[in-house]
């Protein structure tokens, strides 16, 4: 017997003994950005997930579970499509994973309607916890305002008194910059908006010297945000404009990409790997023995969703089908976040507590994210009150 | 003043980086026919390479040669595995196949080297900033990726204009027919144009990596831009292709630092920053549906 056709026997046997288990698994669908500068996003929130199943040997609150993951590339439309298959077709009840707001925008409304649950790991748009709410739409990330509105209030805290903002012209840059501006109770002295794919920053990083503002908010995931970062430092600004981000724009893998240009950095954040509290220790040490690269707070917001997820599934015996005995499981949010506390608002969003980090000098003399103090405590977020179902 | 200038000196360095992609695509497009969309695999390739052979050294220097001979390599394969074999083919079947190559290399490169985005650091010498008049400092890398793109430009300039192979490249992007019907080796001439057309992507791809994410993906982003320049300088022309990268360098920065500000002076503030940042990211598509509707095919058209 050649290789190949031992794989093949393999995959047979595999295929034959899956469906021989007693419960029929749930499915969950992860619609994610895997691929693109962005894909190491979708990939955390994807093995962050997965690590929960593993600890359970494939299930959730006891409850066997079949995670589909399908990549949306960044683009709306593939989302909507993969979205209406997996529905259609594959009979999923469950989804989660969408990892940018416009994605979101396209794909969860469709989702919801067809009277299935989607549970958000990350995007949380703030059109869907006002006006546009929904009972099938939980969100265990945060709302996308809320990351910006604690920096907005450490910028505040930290006495600054002009700030120049910056945010990609979508959803949840608008968002970002509004949230910001919510909390931050000095003046702005620039507001630029660049381009989702753009990569040099070198006009706008002339614009920001230009206006010489005592701080800088920027709000630039992934891959754009180390190219931020870096031209930030190559231009001279890191020395004499201090910059105050939120955890989208320093997370662990931007923060070891850029290096020593990112100490000193103010960073506001919902989660960070040095809590102490005993569901996050094991969490951190699970990662670092399942993956050999830097855990982002992506990967926390995985870990969270399916940990939320499994509380409910147990609670209802791994059931689906009666949808209102699952939304009021997962209302209880019966679960130990690796962030501390949490609970859900009156709009199914977190109102948990939001912390300040500093980027310093670690152990080894790399620069690490650390914990210093509590920007806002039991913090919701400012649309729950427009939300009714 | 000093603001405008850096802005100036901003767009310059964005055209010659633009021009470095755009040259090799417009000779392949122009004297092979090809639309050859995996010119950004190439780009991001040498990109790789380089950064990976200088994180490994940890010199900068020693990432030149091996982004430009991992370029050259891939840019050598891609013709005689695929690009060869499309010649005589419809575009689409090119832009199909060169589709593919893409998301190949996007896949392999995923790879080897994971989702993680690599980081080189830029040479000591010129990781500070030139003050280039009273007040006005400009990050000194900047103004060798400016240098170096003004470099390349004169000597395509020399190859193109003074050598036999540069008669036989022009000749091959006004005739193709004619230079085959005169016995020219035209195969050899492929070869060596889709081979440059790597090595600048891949020098492109190279310097880019300490100011930009060296990431999988990167050579889309600015490949789209690429045709835009190769469309506005007119197919298959050098000298368009450079004075293209320029305006449209240019114009693209002055857009993105001024439009809102102007806007600010005749609408409120957050909605002429949103017109504003949504004009500029339009605002070369329209200026190349400008340039088409006056010149169809290009400022400096070579089968004129």
């Amino acid at each position: 017997m050649d290789f190949r056709t031992t794989f093949l026997a393999g995959l047979l046997a595999a295929s034959v003994v899956l469906p021989a288990t007693a419960q029929e698994p749930v499915k969950i669908g992860m619609i994610t950005t895997l691929s693109g500068p962005a894909g190491y996003l979708g990939q955390d929130i994807r093995d962050g997930f997965q690590l929960a199943i593993e600890e359970e040997g494939g299930k959730l609150g006891g409850v066997p579970v079949e995670l589909i993951v399908e990549d949306d590339s960044l683009k709306p439309g593939n989302g909507r499509q993969i979205a209406d298959r997996l529905l259609n077709n594959e009979g999923v009840k469950l989804f989660t994973g969408i990892v940018f707001s416009n994605v979101a925008g396209a794909t969860v409304p469709d989702i919801v309607d067809g009277g299935a649950f989607y549970v958000s790991a990350n995007a949380a748009p703030s059109n869907f916890a006002g006006k546009e709410c929904h009972e099938n739409y939980f969100v265990v990330s945060w709302q996308n305002d809320s990351l910006h509105e604690s920096a907005g209030q450490n910028a505040s805290n930290l006495g600054y008194k002009t700030a120049f903002v910056l945010a990609p012209n979508y959803q949840a840059g608008k968002d970002a910059i509004s949230g910001f501006k919510r909390f931050f109770k000095g003046e702005i002295v620039g507001e630029v908006y660049t381009r989702l794919d753009q990569t040099d920053f070198a006009a706008e990083m002339a614009q920001i010297r230009d206006a010489d503002p005592e701080v800088v908010f920027q709000f630039h995931p992934g891959g754009l945000g180390i190219a931020f970062l870096r031209q930030y430092q190559q231009a001279g600004l890191l020395d004499t404009v201090p910059m105050v981000v939120a955890e989208p724009s320093m997370d662990a893998v931007i923060l070891n990409a850029v290096g020593d240009a990112a100490k000193g950095v103010n960073v506001s954040s919902h989660w960070n790997s040095d809590f102490e509290n005993s569901a996050n220790q094991a969490f951190v040490a699970a990662w670092n023995k399942a993956y050999d690269r830097p855990l982002t707070y992506y990967g926390s917001q995985g870990y969270d969703a399916a940990r939320a997820i499994a509380a409910a599934l147990k609670a209802t015996d791994g059931s689906i089908d009666d949808a209102d005995a699952f939304r009021d499981a997962m209302r209880e949010a019966a679960f130990d976040s690796v962030r501390g506390d949490f609970a859900f608002g009156s709009n199914q969003h977190p109102i948990q507590d939001w912390f300040a980090l500093k980027v310093v000098e670690g152990e080894d003399g790399k620069p690490i994210l650390k914990t210093t103090g509590t920007v806002l405590e039991k913090h919701g977020d400012a649309y729950a009150s427009q939300c009714s179902y | 003043m000093t603001l405008f200038l850096e802005q100036v000196l901003n767009g310059l360095q964005f055209g010659v980086m633009l021009f470095l992609m755009a040259a090799g695509l417009t000779l392949i497009f122009g004297i092979m026919g090809i639309i050859n969309l995996a010119h950004g695999a190439i780009y991001m390739i040498g990109a790789y390479a380089g950064t990976y052979v200088a994180m490994e050294t940890g010199v900068y220097y020693a990432g030149i040669p091996a982004a430009l001979a991992a370029a050259a390599l891939t840019g050598a394969a891609m013709e005689f595995l695929v690009v060869r074999r499309l010649y005589k083919r419809d575009h689409l079947d090119q832009v199909l196949a060169t589709f593919a190559l893409i998301l190949i290399s996007n896949q392999v490169i995923t790879l080897i080297f994971g989702r993680q985005p690599l980081f080189v650091a830029m040479p000591e010498a010129l990781s500070g900033s030139v003050e280039l008049l009273p007040g006005v400092f400009y990050p000194s890398y900047r103004l060798a990726i400016i240098a170096v793109g003004l470099l390349v430009a004169l000597g395509l300039y020399l190859i193109i204009n003074r050598t036999r192979i540069g008669m036989l490249v022009r000749a091959g992007s006004t005739n193709r027919d004619m230079v085959r019907a005169l016995g020219v080796d035209i195969r050899m001439l492929y070869t060596v144009v889709f081979g440059l057309g790597a090595l600048l992507a891949g020098l492109a791809g190279y310097m880019a990596g300490p100011i930009l994410a060296v990431q999988v993906g990167m050579g889309e982003q600015i490949l789209i831009t690429t045709f835009v320049v190769v469309v506005i300088g007119g197919v298959g022309s050098i000298r368009g292709a450079f004075f293209a990268s320029i305006i449209i360098g240019v114009f693209d920065t002055m857009l993105r630092a001024y439009l809102p500000g102007l806007l600010r002076q005749v609408m409120v503030g957050p909605e002429a920053d949103a017109l504003g940042a949504g004009l500029s990211s339009m605002g070369i598509y329209l200026l190349m549906a400008l340039v088409l509707l006056v010149r169809p095919k290009g400022l400096f058209p070579a089968h004129s």
